[in-house]
């Protein structure tokens, strides 16, 4: 591996490569406390650096304050604060780290969700420490297919010409150099997701940094070739650029057809989100119809990008007037954008490609900060002018610096409004296209900004920004629903432990089987009593009956023999005996059983099946017979006829050797049958005595 | 064995090895523990040493609202939150899978399957059956610790049960 080389020994560990992958650093999250302390010793185990936290957003928040500081992130699916997918696609997106996700069952359609998501892995909980000695396969495939030199190398110059911090498009550069500054502090061989590359034939090889300009010359290319034609042989045809392999674009293409899909599905939460931060417009569900561009490049790896470059760009008053105006708490330019167009800005920001009124760009132009800088400005004006596509003009005939550029940038976007500024994106890809071409040769004005600094790629900045602005506005909305699901949930717990039943006090705490037996089944003969008293009338029974007996017998006997299995093995636990005894004499009511016990009553009916059947778990036989002659007509009666049942299997020895079925056939079983008949539930009777978990503790 | 309580017996480390030893080898045979309980064990060593202890108390104070928060949940008078409930059993299942709890994890998939048809009276029976296998994991868990830490008193070294 050559990462070291990458890294340029920067790591100050020359050995690291041959630990590798003793050291990677892996985030893992999971609200489950058991399950995170598990994991965090399982990986420690695996001689991992691991840090955890229990909620999701910390996670992105430590994940985006340095994403150098870690090599893959371990999540659980399901969290309260949000949802494990979402954070896969967010880190997925932003910062390229490899993700794994985890969950307790392995739902196909779960798994296919994580894929989609853009998943590493997906493993089952428990998790196994064989499994996660092989997960640092997925921090070097990740990186393999990514590397890409030239491109990258044009693109950090310039970016490192710019800001200084990070520009827009060069995430890479950016990275490669906090990164060093962090690899120095790092012990491990870190493999620098910029600059992963395993093959050991080149030397370092940067990966691909999607700048905005190659990723407008992707999406024209695709959109030339149609979305469903778009291959990436044709699509590296089209956008002929040096250096590019099929790979990437593959890769590319693969993630830009990901975030569309995204977009369309997120539609509504858009709406909600829209509605969360008080914004109006529904335009700003348009912004799932973009072709993406601005959207797209801001949700791929650059996308990380987004909040440091957004943020760098703190020019003057400007700027920082927008970000101040901003009510919403998004990051960096992102909110501030948001702030003055409301959501409608977000959506804006792609129609009104090129739009934005002249009013803006002042001095800056070389620069890409300044750039923004103006348009914020401009989009702090325009909130209420009116769309305009002033593109065409702008590429005709103006000057090809940032300043005319800017002046083209439609503010409509701000106005958000509701003015459908409507620059499709595509249509605007060729201007742009034209526009850049023209605009070539005033790169130089830009100074850092790689692409073609014509027009183009200033389109492209506000355009990202804004459209950074809504994905983390996205973010920010979904959040601000999960948090408000969670919510709900955390507010359940304090009403479920207000009501906390006290458990039963009946509980044999020693584990002396002979007692529990002895006192199960004392309690066991007068359940039978009870039950009568809660027969109903023998009609029913008969009714009943023969209307089970058409349900299939068969399986209910086989439900049946679970039923008792389980109950004699629940027996032979002396607490469960004496709470099964409890509730079961209490009421009937605790499970109204109502198919199974008809079917169990069936059963009862053909004595001979049953007490064959029994008797082979019970040990008592005949302890068994007579309650089932005398409680067939309870079983017909109501559903209660299950508990009486279980009552009557009660008689256990001590540990049984049965093979229990599992217990989730039993309750397959159970519910299917259950589901014939559903009856009422007794709310008042159960009341009672269920049992509380406190006096079990 | 006499009945006796260990202590009065005078056993020594071994004898009580061989009680934990004895006890494990139940609760696996039961089906009530499964291998990655021995993996928690193994994860115990000079740098964490009651890590297994440790975990499980967690796991028994966590389930235990969980539990609780079920019971009330499926108690309520307009049972319509399913979804929650499907999210406590989730979280239940997954930590009795991370402790090795085989039987609680097993019930708990019953139980979502309860849940998923919307299946009160189902639910309402499953978490009958999954509070009285919670509770018989307790009560043998903490034996287990009991007996375990008379080992160490005892003279025994502290480390991973099962050998």
């Amino acid at each position: 591996m050559t990462m070291e080389e990458k890294l340029g020994g920067s790591n100050g560990e020359d050995g690291g490569r041959d630990r590798f992958p003793i050291g990677m650093r892996v985030l893992a999250v999971d609200d489950d406390p058991i399950c995170l302390k598990v994991l965090e010793n399982l990986l420690r185990k695996c001689q991992y650096h691991v840090t955890t936290t229990n909620q999701a957003i910390t996670a992105l928040k430590m994940l985006r304050e340095n994403r150098n500081r870690y090599d893959l992130v371990i999540s659980d699916v399901n969290m309260p604060d949000m949802d494990g997918f979402k954070l896969l696609e967010l880190v997925g997106l932003e910062m390229d780290l490899p993700v794994i996700m985890l969950s307790a069952h392995s739902d196909t359609k779960l798994v296919m969700k994580g894929i989609t998501h853009g998943a590493c892995d997906y493993l089952l909980k428990p998790v196994r420490i064989e499994e996660l000695k092989n997960i640092w396969q997925h921090v070097v495939r990740k990186k393999k297919p990514d590397s890409k030199d030239q491109i990258n190398a044009s693109n950090q110059d310039k970016s490192r010409g710019g800001t200084g911090e990070t520009g827009p498009t060069s995430s890479s550069s950016d990275q490669k150099v906090s990164k060093k500054r962090k690899d120095q502090s790092e012990d491990e061989d870190e493999e620098g997701d910029d600059n992963g590359h395993e093959d050991p034939s080149t030397q370092k090889k940067p990966r691909v940094v999607w700048s905005v300009e190659l990723h407008r010359k992707f999406v024209s290319a695709v959109n030339q070739l149609g979305l469903e034609k778009a291959v990436p042989k044709k699509i590296l045809d089209l956008m002929n650029v040096d250096g590019l392999t099929r790979e990437n674009v593959a890769s590319h293409l693969q993630k830009y057809r990901l975030y569309l899909k995204r977009l369309s599905s997120v539609a509504t939460q858009q709406a909600n989100m829209v509605a969360a931060l008080g914004s109006k417009d529904p335009s700003y569900l348009r912004m799932g119809s973009l072709d993406g561009f601005g959207d797209f490049r801001t949700l791929t790896g650059p996308g990380r990008i987004s909040s440091a470059s957004l943020s760098s760009y703190q020019p003057g008053g400007l700027f920082g007037r927008l970000n101040s105006s901003s009510a919403l708490s998004l990051r960096g330019i992102s909110s501030g954008v948001i702030q003055t167009g409301h959501s409608q800005t977000l959506n804006n920001p792609i129609n009104g490609f090129g739009k934005i009124q002249p009013a803006v760009v002042p001095a800056n132009q070389n620069q890409n900060g300044t750039l923004f800088q103006g348009i914020p400005t401009s989009i702090n004006q325009l909130s209420q002018n009116k769309p305009t596509n002033h593109f065409g003009e702008f590429n005709r005939g103006n000057d090809p610096n940032a300043f005319g550029v800017a002046t083209n940038f439609q503010d409509a976007r701000v106005t958000v409004g509701g003015s459908s500024n409507t620059l499709p994106v595509s249509s605007g890809n060729p201007l742009l296209l034209q526009s850049n071409t023209q605009q070539t040769q005033h790169s130089g004005a830009f100074g850092n900004q790689p692409s073609s600094l014509g027009v183009t790629s200033l389109n492209q900045e506000p355009f990202d920004m804004n459209v950074r602005g809504s994905s983390n506005f996205l973010d920010h909305g979904r959040c601000s629903e999960n948090w408000q699901s969670a919510v709900q949930l955390s507010s359940f717990p304090s009403n479920a432990l207000s009501a906390s039943e006290t458990f039963s006090h009946e509980q044999l705490p020693s584990n002396n089987l002979q007692e529990s037996i002895s006192w199960t089944s004392s309690h066991l003969s007068s359940s039978p009593l009870d039950l009568s008293s809660s027969m109903a009338n023998p009609a029913n029974l008969e009714d009943s009956r023969g209307n089970i007996s058409q349900v299939g017998l068969n399986n209910n006997v086989i439900q049946n023999i679970d039923c008792t299995t389980k109950q004699q093995w629940g027996d032979s636990r002396h607490d469960y005996n004496g709470n099964m005894n409890n509730s079961f004499s209490r009421g009937d009511s605790l499970v109204p059983a109502s198919g199974p016990m008809m079917d169990q009553s069936n059963v009862i009916s053909d004595k001979m099946n049953d007490v064959s059947l029994f008797s082979q778990f019970s040990g008592d036989s005949t302890y068994v017979v007579p309650h089932l002659d005398g409680e067939k007509s309870a079983f017909g009666t109501k559903s209660r006829s299950n508990d009486d049942f279980l009552f009557e299997t009660k008689p256990q020895n001590g540990f049984n050797q049965n093979s229990f079925e599992p217990l989730e056939n039993i309750m397959m079983s159970m519910i299917k049958s259950d589901q014939n008949n559903e009856t009422p539930l007794m709310d008042g009777e159960f009341g009672f005595d269920a049992y509380s978990l406190g006096s079990c503790i | 064995k006499t009945g006796l309580p260990v202590w009065m017996l005078g056993s020594g480390p071994d004898r009580l090895r061989a009680d934990v030893n004895r006890l494990l080898a139940f609760l696996f045979h039961q089906g009530i523990l499964d291998e990655q309980f021995l993996q928690l064990q193994q994860l115990q060593d000079e740098s964490s040493p009651n890590f297994v202890s440790q975990v499980v108390n967690i796991y028994f104070q966590e389930s235990e609202k969980l539990l609780r928060n079920l019971r009330s949940l499926l108690m309520e008078r307009k049972l319509s939150d399913y979804k929650n409930i499907g999210i406590h059993i989730n979280q239940l299942m997954g930590s009795s899978s991370s402790i090795g709890a085989k039987r609680v994890r097993n019930v708990c998939v019953a139980f979502r399957a309860a849940s998923d048809q919307n299946n009160r009276t189902g639910c309402l029976r499953v978490l009958e059956v999954l509070e009285h296998d919670y509770c018989f994991l307790k009560n043998k868990l903490h034996e287990l610790f009991q007996i375990e830490q008379q080992r160490i008193l005892a003279g025994g070294v502290g480390y991973p049960m099962q050998n």
